[in-house]
């Protein structure tokens, strides 16, 4: 019963909409690749299938970054590495699938192992041939990380620009950690070749359209518990903590757990994530923790809006969309319109596309407030736009 | 040792310092249950940074700093100290200006502060009834669902004391709470406060003398760290030590 | 591998021909390198090769280099001696001595010299004592070094009489040491041998630890004794060398993430702005140093040597100008909103690394070293190389520079105001917006001549700042944010840090390692190490 109060209280009818539209996407995308004879106007390639995949788990990527930042003002550079985690987890589950068709046979060792002469499996690979072992990996080894992580830098009280460069230290770290050969994750060439995933071929359309699917199914889940959270009395909490941290202590609160909390679900949802992009892509290499990937979801949730829902997904979608369409056009200026995109969103667009089109919507309907109260409205949009910093 | 355990507050021999620069020295001070007591003092006497040792944000140097006779605050943080029952209201009003009015409150009724607990918290009937009294107190009723950076600075502040009122606590620490307030809403303040002493305690820090005068209490009067004069208003600015420092002749 | 040899081999001869030819002697040398023709087998060869040697005569050192390496020929039909360093079917011949140009001849009529190795062994050290006598004492300490890396019994007396005339310290240094570790092998006194002992312990090298061991574990009694305590104290030595070179290696990282953070010390640190293009500041001061070196390259080659002068101030310029921009046109529009102000810089910095791209290209740019910063000297048993040197003592300048600038000078006074009180500083008259520019463009401009320090050691590529952000944002978190000092014993003591480690963990381990320390560390002290304390900063 408390769970589906807690539930309730956050489908708000846009929510309730975003989850409608993404399950739905969930069922029309297959049905247009698999059902749809290829010459018809409406149907997906299976390279699109695959694009859309990445997208929305992208669009997961930056939900679980916007409850974090946009929610609880904990802005992390360093959430690429939870959705690589999650990633080389789905990885080493799919490495173990190879068996012997690797391209040295060997029953047990995958290809890189063979080929650095190594004579038997590490400790940590053992139970990844397992899928639930594994799928238990994806959501334990971020949440984990994150919760280390969390609790020593929270309860010190690292707050701000140096948690974010810290969490980009822990990006950084793990970066150059996983190129090492000696890591024992394939080091340079990260983890690939893959063959199948639960018994069915990963090349396969109707697999990939499944994958697609799962993935759109998790993105629903996501929107779910984010908006389960934050309409809770915790996600007025959360709000409090990015707002006025301290004032949050004097209440008796402890805003770390509060932030520790946060993190961790976060990391997990980052986790699964990167979990659902490996198969979709084919791959997974250290390259995923570089620090520009994590600032790059950033920007996405800064594009849609942070501190809402739904504008992480349109943020994720958009850019990617954009990258995918200029990469192929200009490759040689999309640099110039992610830089420009980083300027101009934290320049003219604070609140993002979502939380623009919000308050241009509250603006345009007939006022139920007295407009003197509208016009102190303006002063918190832009007042609240930046969040009290300790570096005055 | 009976003071040390009848009252409520008791500092004894306390110091800190900032880089050398003594901010509390050997300050010694005691609160009874009940009792309301203002505190007066230039700037840089040390009176937030007192509050700061009260409330746990800061860790003195030396001395003693009991709370309910038994309990030693400098072995507490704030969130624990705020549980047991110390509130506190900042000399620049901080609320929660992204919340409304009604979950500033809300957020601060007592009631377990867990994770957990918060996640799947429901709003009682008593709760409810408890919210809207302490508006009525605080006289932000008719603006319950408003945001609350669009108020004015004396709502702002009139707001953080009806947080500390839904804390429910046994004591609390209210710094320069009519700063930037109008006359007329001084004198609503200076009421309120009296209001909440008859089953509260309270320790005001504050400069208006008018409005110290108004609150009617035991005064004292701290300079450069510690008590430099204590006793009623009359008898504090009869001192010629508070005249030469503070009020000025 | 072959083109390698023959290389080298001209090099050596031609090095020979520098040596003062005596001419009187030229008929008798040509007589005994026509034996050479004659020998009917290696031992004959080898009688050959100590007559030659035994003249003492620099100028044969030539042929008997071609001889080591298989290139000394004789035509079948006069018996007449030839170099011939090519290979095919015609080859150009060169006379033995002076190596002049003596026709062609096919592949057919020549037969070569042999040799083997116990030969190739004995011309090597012949060849080493010839050159002792050389006049250039590169030539000589080159023929030390191998006399000491090879002992010979038989050169002993060849070593004594150069060891008489040397006048070149480093040169008779390795006599000495070539003649302790001849005399260890030879039949010589106890007495003597024991001096070379000592000699040995005192030299205190690699090389002589190694043979210390050889000789004690053959030797016998006393000298057994004596060259086991010299081996325990080379070895305690060795390891004082090495931690030695360690902090130096570690000195000069530090330097460089000195030069790198110093710039972000003042933006960050001092104004409290994070900016991610600060390692773009960095490049572009090495891009400047790039063009500066093409122009130079191209219009005056004379002033090379010149050109990380020239190269300082307008890198300087270019980086602060950037940096000026950025400031006007993009940071001051996010002061007090550090998280939004680190976004729109990393934005700035993949445009500015996108921009140096399109113009340059992706690869690697040459940026030369100057004549005087190339090359190394050696401490004891520390090489340090002229650039890391000539870096280290830049940084601390630039340290200084800065140092002064801003405790003593009046817009140092104004941004020490700013920062502490801005509208307060604006009342007092302070133009704020002004010093906020001035502030920033010093802190470009400074990782702008970074840039130029750093282009001697590093690759200049786009990707150069990239390399360099995240390094310098832990010094500056470690050393205390707003506090210069803090950076200088932050960088200083990373780097030595970091190269400690390395022995142990490996380069990337040590770098890995070193971030985690750092994460720790921020959670113990999260203001860095010098850090202030009280109410004013617990905003």
């Amino acid at each position: 019963m408390i769970f589906t109060h807690f539930l309730k209280k956050g489908l708000t009818w846009p929510i309730t909409l975003t989850i409608l539209v993404i399950l739905a996407s969930a069922f029309a995308v297959p049905f247009l690749n698999l059902y749809l004879d290829t010459a018809h106007p409406l149907h997906i390639p299976n390279h699109l299938v695959g694009l859309y995949g990445k997208y929305l788990t992208y669009a997961l990527l930056a939900l679980a970054l916007d409850l974090v930042w946009g929610y609880c003002g904990i802005l992390s550079l360093g959430h690429g590495a939870f959705f690589a985690l999650g990633g080389y987890a789905m990885g080493m589950y799919l490495m173990r699938q190879i068996g012997p068709r690797g391209v040295y046979g060997d029953p047990i060792l995958p290809d890189f192992m063979v080929f650095l002469n190594w004579q038997e499996l590490p400790w940590f690979w053992y139970g990844f041939d397992n899928f639930w072992f594994a799928a238990l990996m994806i959501v334990l080894v971020p949440g984990a990380l994150a919760f280390v992580f969390g609790w020593f830098a929270f309860r010190s009280r690292v707050t701000g620009v140096y948690l974010s460069i810290i969490t980009q230290a822990m990006t950084y770290a793990l970066l150059l950690a996983f190129f090492r050969n000696d890591m024992g994750f394939g080091g340079n060439n990260g983890l690939t070749d893959f063959k199948d995933i639960l018994g069915y071929d990963i090349q396969a359309s109707a697999t990939r359209a499944g994958l697609f699917s799962a993935s759109a199914i998790a993105l629903a889940l996501g929107v779910l518990i984010t908006a389960a959270i934050t309409s809770s009395q915790f996600g007025k909490l959360m709000i409090a903590v990015r707002d006025a941290e301290s004032r949050t202590r004097f209440l008796g609160y402890r805003p770390e757990m509060v932030k520790l909390f946060a993190f961790v679900v976060s990391a997990i949802m980052a986790g699964i994530a990167g979990a659902l992009y490996v198969p979709q892509v084919g791959i997974i290499n250290p390259g995923e923790f570089a620090p520009a990937n994590s600032i790059e979801v950033v920007v996405w949730t800064a594009v849609g809006g942070r501190g809402t829902i739904i504008g992480p997904i349109i943020g994720a979608l958009v850019v990617n969309a954009g990258k995918s369409w200029f990469t192929g056009a200009f490759p040689e200026y999309w640099l110039f319109a992610l830089g420009g995109l980083f300027i101009l969103v934290t320049l003219l667009l604070p609140k993002g596309i979502v939380g623009t089109v919000r308050d241009g919507w509250a603006k345009l309907r007939p006022a139920k407030q007295p407009p003197a109260q509208d016009d102190q409205n303006k002063t918190t949009a832009s007042k609240s736009g930046s969040q009290p910093q300790a570096a005055e | 040792m009976t003071e040390k355990t009848n009252s409520l507050l008791y500092l004894d021999g306390v110091s800190v310092s900032f880089d050398g620069f003594k901010a509390i020295n050997n300050l010694s001070l005691v609160l009874q249950q009940g009792e309301m007591r203002a505190i007066i003092g230039p700037n840089g006497a040390g009176k937030t940074t007192m509050m700061d040792i009260m409330t746990g944000k800061t860790r003195p140097d030396t001395g003693d700093v009991i709370f309910a006779g038994d309990v030693d605050l400098t072995k507490h943080d704030e969130a624990d100290i705020a549980t047991m029952g110390i509130g506190r209201k900042f000399q620049k009003p901080t609320v929660f200006e992204g919340h409304t009015v009604e979950d500033n409150i809300a957020l601060a009724l007592a009631g377990t502060r867990g994770v957990i607990a918060t996640l799947f918290h429901c709003r009682s009937e008593t709760g409810e009834g408890r919210i809207r009294q302490i508006l009525d107190t605080i006289r932000l009723s008719h603006l319950r669902g408003n945001t609350a950076g669009n108020l004015s600075h004396g709502q702002k502040q009139w707001l953080e004391i009806g947080m500390l009122l839904a804390q429910d606590p046994k004591l609390l620490l209210v710094d320069e709470p009519v700063a930037g307030m109008t006359d007329a809403e001084t004198e609503a303040t200076a009421s309120l406060l009296r209001d909440i002493a008859e089953d509260h305690s309270i320790i005001v820090v504050e400069h208006d003398m008018g409005f110290v005068r108004e609150l009617d209490v035991k005064v004292t009067c701290l300079h450069e760290g510690s008590v430099l004069s204590e006793g009623s208003l009359d008898h504090v600015s009869a001192d010629p030590r508070v005249i030469e420092v503070y009020l000025g002749r | 591998m072959y083109r390698n040899s023959i290389l080298a081999l001209l090099t050596v001869w031609c090095l020979s021909l520098f040596a003062p030819v005596a001419n009187a002697q030229e008929p008798d040398l040509q007589a005994i390198i026509q034996k050479l023709a004659t020998s009917k087998n290696f031992n004959q060869t080898k009688a050959v090769v100590a007559e030659l040697a035994a003249t003492g005569d620099a100028s044969v050192a030539g042929v008997l280099n071609a001889l080591s390496e298989g290139a000394v020929y004789f035509r079948k039909s006069d018996r007449q001696v030839f170099v011939v360093p090519g290979r095919g079917n015609t080859l150009e011949l060169f006379d033995p001595l002076t190596g002049e140009a003596a026709g062609e001849a096919g592949k057919r009529e020549l037969t070569k010299v042999r040799v083997n190795n116990s030969l190739r062994r004995s011309i090597r050290d012949a060849i080493g004592g010839l050159t002792l006598a050389s006049e250039d004492p590169t030539v000589r300490l080159n023929a030390a070094n191998t006399l000491a890396a090879n002992p010979d019994v038989d050169a002993l007396p060849a070593i004594e009489a150069a060891l008489e005339k040397e006048t070149d310290e480093a040169v008779a240094m390795r006599l000495r040491q070539a003649q302790a570790a001849a005399t260890l092998i030879s039949d010589r006194t106890l007495e003597e041998k024991t001096t070379a002992v000592t000699v040995m312990t005192s030299l205190g090298n690699r090389e002589a630890l190694a043979f210390l061991t050889r000789f004690e574990a053959q030797a016998e009694g006393e000298l057994k004794t004596l060259a086991a305590s010299g081996i325990t104290k080379i070895e305690k030595s060795l390891k004082l060398w090495g931690m030695g070179q360690n902090i130096w290696y570690g000195v000069s990282l530090g330097s460089v993430l000195l030069l790198a953070a110093i710039g972000l010390a003042i933006t960050f640190g001092v104004m409290g702005v994070i900016n991610m293009a600060h390692g773009e500041m960095v490049m572009l001061g090495a891009y400047t140093t790039y063009l500066v070196q093409e122009i130079i390259r191209n219009a005056m080659p004379e002033l090379m040597d010149w050109s990380l002068l020239i190269a300082l101030p307008l890198a300087f310029m270019v980086s602060a100008l950037v940096g000026l921009v950025l400031e006007r046109g993009v940071i001051r529009f996010l002061y007090g909103r550090p998280l939004e102000t680190l976004l729109a810089t990393w934005g700035v910095s993949l445009i500015l690394q996108q921009a140096v791209r399109t113009l340059f290209g992706p690869s690697n740019q040459e940026v030369s070293n100057p004549s005087w910063m190339s090359g190394a000297f050696e401490v004891g048993l520390i090489t340090i190389t002229w650039n890391r040197l000539y870096i280290l003592i830049f940084a601390l300048c630039v340290f200084a520079i800065l140092l002064w600038a801003f405790n003593k000078t009046s817009l140092g006074l104004q941004m020490r105001a700013v920062t502490q009180n801005r509208r307060m500083a604006s009342a007092m008259g302070i133009r704020t917006p002004w010093v906020d520019a001035l502030t920033f463009m010093l802190g470009s401009g400074i990782a702008g001549i970074a840039g130029v320090a750093l282009s001697q050691i590093d690759n200049v590529s786009p990707n150069l700042g990239q390399s360099y952000i995240i390094d310098s944002f832990m010094v500056v978190v470690f050393g205390g944010v707003g506090n210069l000092w803090g950076t200088l014993v932050g960088a200083l003591s990373l780097g030595v840090f970091n190269k400690f480690l390395e022995p142990y963990a490996g380069a990337v381990l040590a770098k890995i390692l070193v971030l985690v320390f750092i994460i720790l560390f921020i959670q113990k002290k999260p203001r860095g190490l010098f850090a202030l304390k009280g109410r004013a900063i617990e905003t």
